[in-house]
């Protein structure tokens, strides 16, 4: 049995669990009733798509300063998972602002800066497919950039009016609601780290294959 | 030393531009045609939309810089003096700020035939605060082309380079458009509300400082391998 098994087994009972066990005796919302369940999936993806694109960003600038690999594959890993779980989020979220604000978009500070940090996901995963080498530095700077970026972002954008609700609502949940809340925050966390630490050992493997492949040819 | 090799840069650029206008009548050209596909598509009953002209002179500005870019340092790879100017014995940032002054002159050229060519299929009072709207596309075009720069240098050693400059460029410098629209669009209004001109300048100049401060602190480790 691979090494990975029992964990993503784990994670996964626990992702099964939280609909039909957590969420379904969670309370309805007075206003927006059923559909604010959607918030138990796409708060805890909108956070795991920040969690991600900061380690991508912390390891693309130490691979920039100190070079070595293992940061490179890090910020590699991280920027795949920012891609996945910033389109759970951007998903998840029209679907949800459909039913609550009656549009499914709005250009609202938190929305644009999310939606351009996803596009520099995408910028960086198109970086690495189609650059060929060299592109790993180059993939390192662009999210430099991107993580410099995120302030401009936000002030430019929050000139226009802003109708997400902040994150302070969170704390001031009902426990009857911040249970299950935490309780899809933390699979989520689980699975981000699980992914996470896969892909880097994919990354690994094919680094040691290759330096396998290089020895036999000298 | 430094302002030595950055003016040698420039001048070595501008030089071979001013001899054979390519990039030059190329982007100002592909910039007036892009104008045209605008005005096809938006001017409606011979009236351009409420503050259109603001957008359709920066989204001119974007698709020609990022023309100018390529361009730029594709002549570099063309000719393979790439490496001759990185081995040359001047310091790496001193060759990225030419380069940018060189792109900044072009684009400066090419937004001099812009403004008024919009100016008048738009009906935009664009000439009526010219040293503000001059300020605005100067600090706009410098934010653009700093990103813009050292991307297009990285990418020369990159495979499909003419698609991947593009989709890197735009995600990042989406402030500066949104900050150069929005300035430019107040000061188009009948009463122009300096105060929102100048909140959108104190964007776009600090936005330069930090991009160009970390433009010059990465070109070097990016164009080392």
């Amino acid at each position: 049995m691979p090494k990975w098994f029992t964990p993503a087994a784990v994670v996964c009972a626990l992702m099964f669990a939280a609909s039909p066990l957590v969420i379904a005796n969670a309370p309805y919302e007075s206003t927006m009733g059923l559909v604010q369940k959607i918030f138990y999936y796409h708060m805890p993806s909108a956070w795991m798509f920040l969690v991600a694109a900061i380690v991508c960003g912390v390891s693309s600038v130490r691979y920039l300063v100190s070079g070595s690999p293992r940061q490179d594959r890090l910020a590699w890993a991280a920027a795949e998972l920012t891609f996945l779980f910033g389109a759970l989020a951007l998903v998840t979220g029209p679907l949800w602002a459909r039913k609550a604000w009656g549009v499914w978009w709005q250009w609202d500070v938190r929305l644009t800066a999310s939606l351009m940090g996803w596009m520099v996901s995408c910028a960086y995963l198109l970086l690495r497919k189609y650059g060929g080498p060299g592109s790993d530095k180059l993939a390192a700077g662009l999210a430099l950039f991107g993580m410099a970026n995120v302030p401009f972002i936000y002030i430019s954008v929050n000139y226009w009016r802003t109708i997400h609700p902040a994150t302070s609502v969170v704390p001031t949940l009902p426990v009857s609601m911040g249970g299950p809340l935490w309780f899809c925050v933390t699979t989520f966390l689980l699975l981000f780290v699980l992914l996470l630490k896969m892909r880097v050992r994919l990354e690994e493997q094919r680094a040691r294959l290759d330096s396998l492949y290089l020895s036999l040819d000298e | 030393m430094f302002l030595r090799s950055v003016w040698l840069v420039l001048r070595k650029d501008l030089t071979v531009e001013v001899r054979s206008m390519e990039i030059a009548l190329t982007t100002v050209f592909f910039a007036v045609s892009a104008v045209m596909v605008f005005a096809f598509a938006l001017v409606r009953e011979g009236q351009a939309p409420e503050d259109g002209a603001a957008g359709i002179l920066w989204i001119a500005i974007a698709f020609a810089g990022t023309l100018a870019l390529g361009r730029t340092f594709e002549r570099e790879r063309q000719s393979e003096t790439l490496r001759a100017l990185l081995l040359a014995p001047a310091p790496r940032p001193a060759i990225y700020v030419g380069k940018l002054l060189g792109i900044l002159a072009l684009l400066s050229a090419a937004e001099a035939m812009l403004v008024p060519l919009v100016a008048f299929l738009f009906q935009a009072p664009f000439l009526a605060h010219p040293v503000w709207l001059a300020a605005i596309l100067v600090s706009g075009t410098a934010g653009f082309a700093a990103v813009g720069t050292l991307f297009a240098a990285m990418l020369v050693r990159v495979r499909s380079r003419d698609v991947l400059l593009p989709v890197l460029l735009y995600p990042i410098t989406v402030p500066v458009i949104i900050a150069g629209v929005r300035a430019t669009a107040a000061l188009l209004q009948p009463e122009v509300d300096f105060a929102i001109v100048r909140f959108w300048m104190a964007l776009l100049i600090a936005f330069d400082v930090v991009f160009v401060t970390l433009a010059l602190w990465t070109f070097e480790p990016l164009m080392t391998d």
